[in-house]
């Protein structure tokens, strides 16, 4: 069976019909756990094994906000390996080059389905090896929800890292010698999985006002570290030096101003990468020499964000994750900083916060002449991404960009035909590179006002053919046709499918 | 015409690549000072190269910064890059005997390759016996403007640089009257730190305020700084446009002299204007 877009959908998966298509379905949510009546203390891992009664074919959840400091996933691979379970499932909301220990698993078959937003490092590299028994599943961060909620992915118990947790369950990111910040990702888990363990390396009496809510904890793990900080954000995030991209964000913020984004309550979200930052720095200096306040930015929120914020830029900023210790710091601190839930941020069943924003700021790997963008495989297929927020921003923001070099290492990032899609064209508007700018033909109403700007406005063709000028016409990889895994739209059905390398 | 002139490393490949994006007016191609003496000749195929296979035409002026007429490699160097697709030779520490050196090896290749343009010359001034020529050199074949290299001055004055600049005021100044006097473009001396906007821009409105007409740029973020400022304000180019309609009526009623909000404007006026209305044209600002 094929997608609407031509793409190949394994059996047993429902295709993807269009971006809008989730308006037309009736959204059943399962229920929410049964809340406990208060939690019980655990010792160790294999306590929690036992205690839980963890066995072969269980599905753990975990979520990411530990990023590359997150030690709990790896103990509790360890145990896995000890106890030598089998047909193991694991849905952590992202997978980091550190939970390298689920190979192995992997490999031997213990953990034989995996679920997630994003992958990067070995396990991806293992999946796009074939090694996973069943087909890998890749959600977006609005979609996780989605399928927890509705039942799709059904969690017997999810493993929440937790910087600081109470004697009741009550926990926060925002605190502890683990502080990660809004914990937004884990939400779903809590509220929906079977049973609910917390694993905190700080254990306090009480939290005045905690994130986690206690009422839907059954177990809490105290253990020496939870994770190594230095991991789980970077000290800083910094905008780029590189001159290419500060070529990009520049006309990527004027071509902002020239739609006439940059006004008194807008709405943004960028990435944390050095070109996106750019792109918030020249927004940035246009908010001060006009006096412009906005509403409030979102997502994966970096200093750059908490300064604005500070500055009186934005009224509010909602954060899924922090991604730098100065966001970590300011969601302590600042009433206007506030954190959100996976599904409050991206679900499109939701009151969704996405759905609020004036414009976004993104990048890819791959776009092709239809718009279609690829942040999940490289163009041999290996997995090296995933959506995350991607698609679910695209389809929320009124204007979506893409921010990308034209060129990467030789290689023209337009392709006829991207080799995997993550977020459909319909939802992209507009692709800044240094050599130009193309709009969407489907956004007639911004190349109106960009046609006669003055900005390097082009078709996305002539810019694929300024490419080829350059790196000749590349030769196309031979992919496989075994898949090894599939990319799940927000709405639950399947946009593209990814294949054995 | 030109306002900014970026240095690009000649043995850089992903440099080269993307030089054409900076917006620059010309883009100097370097096989001197930014290239060791192992990668000379690795940077001579590489920049030849480049140039060579490019198809479509580059948008900007290509200058190739050779080695100096007293080491082993600027034959060589002329030899590989001179053709149909590159505009100007840098001569680095000119003087007029090399510049005449020079144009009687460009014109000997030009015939040899049946070059169907004249290429251009610009001199780096950065000895103090090329200051004390520098009218000379002004009028040396090919030149079409001189670029002020202070900080092989200073080495050669034995002076500290300083981002004030003190101790090239008077080469700068020296250039600019050669530059004006000859119809050259002069180009100021690169401001060297590259993380320094305020100070690039405080270098670079000093450096018009002195008449230069163009700086050169050694990192592709100093570019956007230097085209700003090396061009005329909207203030002047609404002045000009003024003097230009005032002119017309003028000359319409047969007068050679009027006056503009109360001023006299005669003719050196009237030029003043018409070269700030050229700039503007030239750089789409009207």
């Amino acid at each position: 069976m094929k997608n609407i877009l031509g793409r190949e959908v394994p059996q047993g998966f429902k295709a993807f019909n269009g971006s809008s298509e989730y308006k037309k379905v009736q959204f059943n949510r399962i229920s929410k756990k049964k809340t406990s009546d208060g939690v019980i203390m655990l010792d160790s891992y294999a306590d929690l094994f036992d205690k839980l009664g963890i066995t072969d074919g269980m599905t753990l959840s975990f979520h990411h906000h530990l990023r590359n400091g997150d030690y709990v996933l790896d103990e509790v691979c360890k145990e896995i390996k000890k106890r030598d379970l089998k047909n193991m499932g694991f849905a952590p909301s992202s997978i980091f080059p550190n939970y390298s220990s689920m190979v192995e698993l992997i490999e031997n078959g213990n953990i034989t389905s995996i679920s997630t937003d994003y992958a990067n490092g070995p396990v991806a590299a293992a999946i796009s090896n074939g090694k996973l028994k069943d087909l890998f599943v890749m959600y977006t961060h609005g979609g996780r929800p989605v399928a927890i909620e509705s039942g799709d992915l059904r969690i017997d118990v999810a493993i929440l890292a937790v910087p600081t947790v109470d004697k009741n369950g009550n926990g926060t990111g925002e605190i502890g010698k683990s502080a990660c910040g809004s914990l937004g990702y884990a939400v779903s888990d809590l509220m929906y999985a079977d049973k609910v363990v917390l694993v905190t390396d700080n254990l306090v009496d009480s939290i005045e006002e905690p994130f986690l809510d206690g009422k839907y904890v059954d177990y809490v793990l105290k253990v020496d570290a939870i994770g190594d900080p230095a991991g789980i954000v970077s000290g800083t995030t910094k905008i780029t030096k590189d001159p290419v991209g500060l070529k990009i964000a520049r006309l990527a913020a004027a071509a902002l101003d020239k739609i006439g984004l940059i006004k008194d309550g807008v709405s943004m979200q960028t990435g944390a990468g050095g070109t996106s930052l750019a792109v918030a720095s020249f927004v940035k200096k246009m908010m001060q020499e006009r006096g412009i306040k906005g509403s409030f930015a979102s997502g994966g929120i970096t200093g750059y964000f908490t300064d604005m914020l500070e500055e009186g830029l934005f009224d509010e900023l909602y954060d899924v994750q922090c991604f730098d210790l100065s966001a970590v710091q300011s969601i302590a601190k600042n009433k206007n900083h506030h954190g959100m839930s996976g599904s409050r941020y991206a679900s499109c069943f939701d009151d969704n916060v996405v759905d609020k924003l004036d414009f976004v700021i993104l990048g890819a790997t791959e776009i092709d002449l239809d718009f279609n963008v690829n942040v999940t495989t490289d163009s041999h297929g290996l997995i090296m991404g995933g959506s995350g927020g991607h698609s679910d921003t695209a389809h929320g923001a009124f204007v979506t960009v893409i921010t990308t070099n034209l060129i990467k290492s030789r290689m023209p990032i337009i392709k006829e035909k991207v080799t995997t899609v993550t977020t459909p064209g319909e939802d992209v508007d507009i692709l800044v590179t240094e050599r130009g700018i193309a709009v969407n033909p489907k956004r007639q109403d911004i190349l109106d006002k960009l046609s006669k700007s003055g900005l390097p406005v082009c078709t996305i063709e002539e810019l694929l053919e300024k490419a080829y000028e350059i790196t000749g016409t590349p030769s196309k990889p031979v992919q496989s046709k075994e898949p090894v895994g599939v990319v799940v739209y927000r709405d639950g059905t399947v946009i593209d499918t990814i294949y054995k390398i | 015409m030109r306002r900014s002139l970026l240095f690009m490393p000649g043995n850089n490949p992903a440099m080269l690549q993307n030089s054409d994006v900076f917006e620059a007016d010309a883009v100097i191609y370097d096989l001197e000072d930014a290239v060791s003496v192992t990668e000379k000749d690795a940077a001579r195929v590489l920049v030849a190269n480049f140039i060579g296979a490019r198809k479509a035409a580059f948008p900007m002026e290509i200058v190739v910064r050779i080695n100096g007429l007293d080491t082993d490699f600027y034959a060589e160097d002329l030899n590989a890059v001179v053709s149909d697709k590159i505009d100007t030779i840098m001569l680095p520490k000119a003087t007029l005997e090399t510049l005449i050196e020079l144009d009687k090896i460009l014109t000997d290749i030009e015939n040899k390759k049946n070059l169907t343009k004249k290429i251009g010359v610009i001199p780096i001034i950065e000895l103090a016996c090329s200051v004390l020529e520098i009218d000379q050199i002004a009028k040396a074949p090919r030149v079409n403007g001189i670029l002020l290299g202070a900080e092989d001055l200073t080495s050669d004055l034995e002076v500290s640089r300083t981002k004030k600049g003190d101790e090239i005021l008077y080469a700068r100044q020296r250039v600019v009257m050669a530059c004006a006097a000859y119809k050259l473009d002069s180009i100021d001396t690169p401001f060297t730190d590259t993380n320094d906007e305020d100070g690039l821009q405080t270098d670079s409105n000093f450096a018009l305020g002195l008449g230069f007409t163009s700086k050169a740029a050694i990192h592709p973020n100093q570019v956007g700084v230097i085209n700003s400022t090396f061009v005329p304000t909207m203030d002047k180019i609404k002045w000009a446009l003024r003097v230009e309609q005032a002119n017309k009526a003028a000359l319409e009623k047969g007068l050679g002299v009027f006056s503009l909000d109360g001023k006299m404007v005669d003719k050196p006026i009237i030029e003043r204007a018409k070269k700030i209305l050229v700039k503007a044209k030239r750089y789409n600002l009207i």
